[in-house]
């Protein structure tokens, strides 16, 4: 949920009833298919009713709820989906919770009383309890002293209806395409009978549809019905694949022929839809590395100096979020937005540090300097190791980047990548912005090409070392500040992606930030395609032996640099 | 300096190689008869877990000098000298699984446990041959040798040298440390070969064969010195000094830059297999983080602390930083790293050259140096062109 929109929901209790339904359509729409994922996260269903239930006003009277739940307790197997739907149409705000405990096997009876309970949780002897009617926790009680109501899969299966019919009369949009999402593959006959009215009446496009959907699955399962196939051929909804398949096996010829097309389509959109979700990966991946290689490529490729600590500045970048984080504490988009300036702020601080302390000694002696930032990068993990932890720490992602843009049923994009596509691009289109438009890239490229000639111009070629320096670890920093989002926060962070980062810049040709965005996209695309039939492993080893002999082929990478510049 | 003598016979008359060699033989005896002739409780009683410990700190110093011959003499920074002693160590550990017969757990006489263990059937091909020690012995040689040359052949024929290489070398020994840790490639992936018992029929675990082990791994040392010494005086070494000052010159002078790095870089390799097999016994397992990119560059910077181009240099830098890390990682495993890390900086920095930079300071050994102090000096300022390549 939003969070702007928190305090509304705190405020009325429908609407946190309305919440608390539409957390549990969601479970309840793989329930059909996942019937284990569910088992284990009641849990949450049960948390999330009982929040939900206190507070609140009911309509019925405790007296008639205790009757109706007495009377659910006692009917017979064949007559408890009466009571079931005399249950939801009571309106009371408590029914969801109720049934959604029966189909759980969560209401219990206490024995020797008429008391009913809401079993929280069932671990251990003494099991956690709350109250059905009040929906006040009732501590904990014997297990031998709970008689638990016991439901079917038939049971389950009604319930299920019953409720999603409940919220397809809600008056919230969202609620309803849950809704219908979930009835997708479990409407049974008396539902199809109410299904068109309410396909009538509603209002919302994406909703009528999916609504159709899930008439057209009943119609095809059911009756074969060939207009059903029609509505259905181009969906790649696992229950309406599910349909169709039984279609194309049933005795019917016609549908059968019919069902197989269908399918064929299907499966040709599906791998349509991997192969988008592949390069989405690969895409997500590829711009982890350019972020990662990006600074590298500033202080490796324009100051020819190789800093084996970069990988620890991206740790350091990534832990500053988490120390902002806790600077911070509830606000992680906040703290995160903030740890964009501070973590290049930090790391471009140490990145001065080891250059005066360190690098400006070892000038022209390249593997000297890579041996002495090696022993730089051991010093700052050790440093955090002790100072902060040896165990991963955990940086919070915030609400506008968790969670999935559905582009379709089988392809939906995760936001955090997403972001993170964006930002490598941003990033990399403001270094660009530096080094083509501003003083200093101009600078820095002169005494690239020529340090000499660039100190008899009056440039301070010292100044720029710093300067260059501090932007390619501060943009490290970034890097981190990005990674923090993805992956674990630990002393290792950085060791993980240092081998890659080198790889990308000497893969696109050092001293050119075009090759390094090149190289890390394709380099996180082959990844990508290799890994489904290669495995991750063997993918980074092939990744790692393609480089290797790429460069045996082309020494100086992809974008080799032209001119006097490549001699120097 | 043109000599007569067969160049592997010269060293022998050099100052240093005399001193290092006495020197080397001297306390591998003196351990020897410290730890055979004098009892337990005796306060100078050298006891079995230092001896296969100080057997260990040789082979390191092996690998040292492996590393040394191609970083002093041929300049190339091999950041995956790794590899090449976890292969040879393999090679040993392969030998030394197939040693144990039937005795494993599983108690399978024709397969390792750890295959017993992933159901494999039968013995994959590349262990065909294993079982006799002869064949273990040429593959410690030869899987280090074989992976150089194809290496080093590709690399060398495209000019790809200086930080480039450095770079690629360290992807080799990452990659071949990923490829080792999966199950499928039947080397037993994360847990490595261990639970070895015989070598060569000798229990392994006896103090014998454990001190046996310190003595070859100590003739090893200095066999492996004699080499290095003999081919940095002939004219290969000369040639080989000259492609690291200037590379471009070397060439248009009319020499094959690329086959001087090769061979030296597959002997190199070489020694750094016979290094690892030497190890693998003595510390009783091999697992793929001996390929790790850590182990590799810590070697290098034992070769720094020592002093490149030196070779003794190496062994001092491998005993001292090794006997370090013993002791730092016994009282406070904390600080190890950033001693390690100090190192790392501090050499670079402040003794360019090494301890025995140091040494020829002060003068010492001066008259027989006069050869290699050359070299060090042309080390330390070369050309511009070669350095920024």
């Amino acid at each position: 949920m939003p969070s702007e929109t928190d305090d509304a929901f705190v405020r009325s209790p429908w609407m946190a009833f309305l919440m608390s339904i539409s957390v549990a359509t969601m479970y309840r729409g793989c329930w059909q298919w996942m019937l284990l994922v569910c088992l284990l996260s009641f849990p949450l269903f049960a948390a999330a009713q009982s929040e939900s239930a206190t507070g609140q006003s009911a309509r019925l009277s405790d007296g008639a709820a205790q009757s109706l739940l007495t009377r659910l307790a006692e009917a017979r197997n064949p007559a408890k989906p009466a009571v079931i739907d005399e249950i939801a149409m009571s309106g009371d705000a408590r029914a969801r919770g109720w049934l959604e405990a029966f189909s759980a096997s969560k209401l219990a009876r206490l024995k020797d009383a008429e008391r009913f309970l809401i079993i929280d949780n069932n671990r251990g002897r003494e099991w956690a309890v709350s109250d059905a009617l009040s929906g006040e926790s009732a501590g904990k009680v014997s297990r031998r002293d709970l008689k638990t109501l016991r439901s079917n899969n038939s049971l389950r299966g009604h319930i299920d209806g019953v409720l999603s019919m409940i919220d397809l009369s809600s008056p919230d949009a969202e609620v309803r395409l849950a809704a219908a999402r979930g009835l997708r593959g479990s409407v049974d006959e008396a539902m199809a009978e109410r299904l068109p009215s309410l396909i009538e009446q509603e209002g919302d496009d994406a909703i009528r549809a999916t609504l159709k959907e899930a008439l057209a699955i009943q119609q095809l399962e059911a009756n074969g019905d060939p207009a059903a196939l029609d509505t259905l051929s181009g969906s790649l909804n696992a229950a309406a694949i599910a349909a169709i398949n039984g279609a194309a096996v049933s005795d019917d010829p016609q549908l059968a022929q019919a069902a197989k097309v269908a399918l064929a389509g299907i499966e040709q959109k599906l791998q349509l839809n991997s192969g988008l979700e592949t390069l989405y990966f690969g895409l997500s991946l590829g711009s982890v590395l350019v972020l990662a290689a990006i600074g590298l490529a500033i202080t490796f490729g324009v100051m020819g100096v190789i800093n084996m600590a970069h990988g620890e500045l991206i740790m350091l970048g990534a832990y500053t979020t988490w120390g902002m984080q806790q600077l911070l504490p509830g606000q992680p988009g906040l703290a995160l937005l903030l740890s964009i300036p501070a973590g290049f702020l930090v790391a471009a601080a140490v990145g001065v540090i080891i250059e005066r302390s360190v690098i400006q000694h070892l000038k022209g002696r390249p593997l000297e300097t890579l041996l002495a930032t090696f022993g730089i990068s051991l010093i700052l993990q050790q440093l955090v190791r002790t100072t902060i932890s040896p165990l991963n720490r955990i940086v919070v992602t915030p609400e506008w980047m968790s969670g999935s843009l559905m582009i379709n049923e089988a392809l939906s994009l995760t936001l955090n990548r997403l972001y993170i596509i964006g930002f490598a691009l941003f990033v990399f289109a403001g270094l660009m912005l530096i080094m083509r438009r501003t003083r200093l890239g101009l600078e820095v490229r002169a005494v690239t090409q020529n340090r000499a000639m660039a100190r008899s111009m009056g440039i301070k070629a010292t100044r720029v070392d710093i300067m260059t320096f501090a932007l390619g670890s501060g943009v490290a920093g970034l890097a981190g500040v990005a990674l923090s989002q993805i992956t674990n926060v630990g002393p290792n962070l950085g060791q993980n992606y240092i081998i890659d980062s080198f790889m990308v810049v000497v893969f696109g040709g050092v001293g050119n930030l075009w090759g390094t965005l090149v190289a890390g996209m394709s380099l996180g695309l082959l990844n990508q395609f290799l890994e489904p039939w290669a495995g991750a492993v063997l993918a980074k080893i092939v990744v790692l032996v393609f480089i290797i002999l790429f460069i045996q082929k082309r020494p100086r990478g992809l974008f080799p640099q032209k001119g006097r510049a490549a001699e120097g | 300096m043109p000599d007569s003598r067969s160049w592997l016979a010269r060293p022998f008359t050099e100052r240093s190689t005399q001193i290092f060699l006495a020197v080397l033989t001297l306390s591998v005896l003196a351990i020897t008869l410290l730890h055979v002739l004098l009892p337990e409780g005796h306060p100078l009683h050298v006891s079995t877990f230092t001896v296969t410990l100080l057997g260990k700190y040789l082979c390191y110093a092996l690998l040292a000098v492996a590393v040394d011959l191609v970083w002093g003499y041929l300049g190339i920074l091999s950041l995956g000298h790794g590899a090449f002693f976890a292969l040879g160590g393999y090679a040993m550990g392969m030998y030394l699984m197939r040693e144990i017969g039937d005795r494993g757990v599983y108690g399978n006489p024709e397969l390792p446990d750890f295959m017993v263990f992933l159901n494999w059937q039968e013995l994959p091909w590349f262990w065909q041959g294993f079982d006799m020690p002869a064949f273990a012995f040429l593959m410690v040689l030869l899987a280090p040798g074989l992976l150089a040359l194809v290496f080093g052949f590709l690399a060398f024929r495209s000019r790809v040298t200086g930080v480039y290489l450095s770079i690629i070398t360290q992807a080799l020994t990452f990659a071949l440390m990923l490829a080792f840790f999966r199950n499928e490639m039947g080397f037993g992936g994360n847990n490595g070969l261990t639970d070895f018992k015989d070598i060569l029929g000798f229990d392994l675990r006896t103090d014998a064969v454990r001190i046996a082990l310190f003595i070859a791994s100590g003739v090893a040392l200095g066999l492996g010195y004699l080499l290095c010494r003999g081919i940095v005086g002939s004219k290969l070494g000369r040639l080989s000094i000259a492609c690291r000052d200037a590379e471009a010159r070397t060439r248009f002078l009319g020499y094959r830059v690329e086959r001087v790095q090769l061979f030296i870089f597959v002997v190199s390799a070489m020694l750094a297999g016979v290094a690892g097999a030497l190890y693998v016994p003595q510390v009783g397992i091999i697992n793929p983080g001996e390929f790790s990119p850590l182990f590799s560059i810590e070697v290098v910077v034992w070769v720094a602390l020592g002093g490149r181009a030196t070779l003794y240099g190496a062994v001092l830098g491998a005993l001292i930083v090794n006997y370090a890390k013993t002791v730092f990682t016994g009282i406070m495993p904390d600080a190890w790293l950033f001693a390690l890390g100090g190192l790392f900086v501090l050499v670079t920095v402040l003794l360019p050259k090494g301890i025995a930079g140091l040494f020829a300071q002060r003068g010492w050994g001066r008259r027989s140096q006069s050869s290699a102090a050359k070299t060090e000096s042309a080390s330390g300022s070369r050309p511009i062109e070669e350095a920024t390549a």
